[in-house]
């Protein structure tokens, strides 16, 4: 039985952090169809927030608030990372919609140049954050350790999903951008200014992006490669959910957290990785739209 | 929709390609994307194109990426090897990829140990200029670096390369060639090619010493745990077979992905396993994310003491002393190891790259390449590579290292090198707690009997 609960542990919480760094990616590349090869870099960037934060606090506050820093960290990576999303949909994003090829390579470059640019900033050598006192260690129940950090980042990728979901179909802003989403002319055309609209969806998924690498830096290292070890089992996510389905991701990073997790349990960290990606082709083969399909009356599917 | 969908495996599947994921997933993404694309006549034109433009971009990024990295402080283009005021040779390592956390160390003491040696008036009256080649963690790059370095630079000996597989790569250049390749690292040992000087430690030189040793301490089952690659299955062949021998029970073995980050279900398996110590064989980031996530279920060195064979200083740095305290390593060298050539050593280390720096294993073993080499030249008296070579092979040549003094064994290339068992201080320091006098080398372990009995063979 702790067997059991241990290994559904671990996969639920392997499924929410695939979820946290596919969020983001759902809104960009699901909605907004923008195939953004540096997504991956934004998680990085978030990471490395949150090391500098931890350094800030170090070098210039009491030991007494250092705890503190992790969560002032949060806010700074997604702060950074929404204003980085926004300046790039500005600049190159903007100029390429509608020319998907081109908007790969535009931002397949970036990702390349905001990798190098993380390894001369901050060396070759990875870094490590310090897991704040608060979520130090795990608790203990019966035969079951459940890890803090583990828990947490559960905690906040329901209260992303909260967001995003109230964002996107509660909220005014969400009408708009959903509209923009389904037919530019017919938004444009009742007053909304479609441009703002594109630029804070993209600002804000690239600002998922770093919220979620603010939570991986808990788990392991960061370096400059960092985002790429995320960003494939994202990619898939998102595509496996049905491209443009919130809940869609839900399952696809459901279904890869529960089998990668339950196929190792038996097998090896290697097969595992193959038989989860031959379970996806086989779903696809079948599903070829995802999982979850959008009924739409556009022509262009 | 569906457009967009196989155009981004594609894309997906060329920059795994590039930025080297491994060839699985590559694969799947790429027949993914057939399934997607392939039905329709027309679209075969629109992949050609594609592809046409998606490779000329990765060709133009590689190409710029190699023409930038090759560094050259030659002058001009030198005709003969040892001609004139100057000896060249060759550095390779990865400046580039996956490999250059690592790799930049090595490179750093083989420039201080060149720099030394030139300060003191060089070898045999000539200066000594290098060549700097990058191998971008590439095997097949690292062969053809080094055969532009032996063919075209006319480089008298090579230092470099760190994993198995890019030796491995470069070994038939060298014995094509008849040059010399200076190694720097422990590795796994069942290899001894005359072109070759292992400066690092061979298995009987890190792996079975320290198994001995833990079997001494009274530890009964025991877990392996590694990257899947070749030096953690080749080790574990060795440590399974000496377990086997000693009547130690190896109570699990697993193996993890390269980038994996997420090390839940090993965890598990290892709580289910419940072995006394983790013989621990990950490398690069793997290391990280398994030690903060055991942290994270409150384990320390109490519950589950570990015995790594490739953590030294700079990972001690990365991980935090927190997290390492209490645990142990295995290597020939430690910072702190107390000799007044260390002393020298990292004092001068810091001093020309920095006051945070650390040395470590590795760097100090190709530092002492570069000595070693020069001790060879001037035995022969000659830069010629068949004469420093039958210098090597005779035996004798001797250098007082950081580590302690150094001899190369003519029979088989390796060093003659002490052991030393590490345990984690509190403040980041590697401690020796069990030192040997100088072994001698043994990369087939043809002196112990339970190896003969398994008949260990490489793992290519």
């Amino acid at each position: 039985m702790a067997q059991f609960i241990n290994t559904a542990f671990n996969a639920l919480s392997l499924s929410s952090i695939i979820l946290l760094t596919s969020l983001g990616l759902a809104i960009t590349f699901g909605l907004m169809r923008v195939i953004n090869m540096s997504h991956g870099e934004f998680l990085m960037i978030g990471a490395y927030m949150t090391y500098v934060v931890q350094e800030i606090f170090v070098k210039f506050f009491p030991e007494s608030i250092f705890s503190l820093y992790y969560f002032v960290a949060l806010i700074a990576a997604f702060g950074v990372t929404f204003i980085l999303g926004a300046v790039m949909e500005k600049f190159v994003i903007s100029r390429l919609y509608g020319r998907e090829i081109d908007s790969l390579l535009a931002t397949w470059g970036i990702s390349i140049i905001l990798q190098q640019a993380a390894r001369t900033i901050f060396g070759m050598q990875g870094v490590n954050v310090q897991v704040p006192a608060v979520l130090n260690g795990g608790i203990t129940i019966g035969k079951c350790t459940f890890s803090y950090n583990r828990l947490f980042i559960l905690m906040l990728v329901v209260f992303c999903m909260v967001l995003v979901w109230y964002i996107m179909y509660r909220s005014n802003f969400g009408k708009q951008m959903r509209a923009v989403m389904q037919n530019r002319a017919m938004a444009q055309c009742m007053g909304i200014n479609s441009r703002k609209v594109d630029m804070i969806t993209f600002a804000f998924g690239s600002g998922l992006a770093g919220l979620a690498g603010c939570s991986v830096a808990l788990l392991g290292s960061i370096d400059s490669t960092v985002g790429q070890s995320y960003i494939v089992n994202s990619f898939i996510a998102v595509v496996l959910g049905g491209v443009g389905r919130l809940a869609g991701t839900v399952f696809g990073s459901g279904i890869i957290g529960f089998s990668s997790i339950g196929i190792e349990n038996y097998t090896s960290a290697s097969i595992a990785k193959a038989v989860v990606l031959l379970i996806i082709i086989i779903v696809l083969q079948f599903r070829p739209q995802g999982l979850f399909t959008m009924k739409s009356r556009s022509l262009d599917e | 929709m569906r457009k967009s969908i196989s155009t981004l495996f594609l894309f997906i599947a060329i920059a795994a390609k590039t930025i080297r994921l491994d060839n699985g997933v590559t694969m799947e993404l790429v027949s993914m994307w057939r399934y997607f694309f392939g039905r329709k006549k027309e679209n075969y034109m629109k992949i050609r194109k594609i592809s046409a433009i998606a490779l000329s971009v990765t060709m133009a990024i590689s190409m710029i990426g190699c023409g930038g990295a090759a560094k050259s402080s030659s002058s001009g283009a030198g005709s003969g090897a040892a001609d004139g005021e100057s000896v060249k040779v060759g550095i390779l390592y990865s400046a580039t990829g996956s490999m250059a956390i690592s790799e930049g160390a090595v490179k750093d003491a083989e420039v201080l140990a060149i720099d030394e040696i030139n300060a003191s008036g060089g070898v045999l009256g000539k200066k000594i200029e290098y060549v700097v080649e990058d191998g971008a963690s590439e095997p097949s790059t690292f062969a053809t670096k080094a055969e532009k370095l032996i063919d075209q630079d006319k480089v008298v000996t090579v230092f470099g390369c760190w994993t198995s597989a890019s030796r491995k790569a470069v070994k038939p250049v060298f014995e094509e060639y008849g040059n010399l390749l200076w190694y720097p690292v422990q590795y796994e040992g069942m290899e001894d090619s005359s072109n070759i000087v292992y400066t690092g430690a061979a298995p009987n030189q890190q792996i079975v010493p320290a198994i001995d040793y833990l079997i001494e301490l009274g530890y009964k089952k025991f877990f392996l745990l590694g990257s899947d690659y070749v030096f953690p299955r080749t080790a574990n062949m060795i440590i399974n077979a000496q377990c086997k021998a000693k009547g130690i029970e190896v109570v699990g073995e697993e193996y993890a992905q390269m980038d994996q980050t997420d090390f839940s279900s090993i965890i598990s398996k290892i709580e289910a396993a419940a072995p006394d110590v983790i013989i621990n064989t990950l490398n690069g980031t793997g290391n990280l994310s398994f030690f903060k996530q055991m942290s994270e279920k409150n384990y320390t060195a109490d519950d589950y003491m570990t015995m790594s064979f490739s953590i030294a200083e700079e990972e001690v740095k990365t991980i935090g002393a927190d997290i390492l305290a209490n645990h142990m390593v295995s290597w020939n060298y430690y910072m702190t190891t107390d000799t007044p050539e260390n002393k020298a050593f990292v004092e001068a280390y810091k001093k020309a790259y920095g006051e945070e720096r650390v040395t470590s294993d590795p760097a100090e073993a190709a530092y002492d390449a570069v000595y070693l080499w020069k001790a060879a030249v001037e035995k022969a008296g000659s830069f010629e590579v068949a004469d420093v070579i039958a210098a090597v092979e005779e035996g004798g040549i001797t250098f007082a290292a950081p580590e302690g003094t150094v001899e190369i064994a003519g029979e088989n290339h390796h060093l003659i090198k002490p052991v030393r068992i590490g345990k984690v201080d509190a403040d980041g320091n590697i401690n020796t707690v069990m030192e040997t006098d100088p072994v001698a080398p043994d990369p087939y372990l043809t002196t112990y009997e339970w190896a003969v009995e398994a008949n260990i063979q490489p793992v290519e």
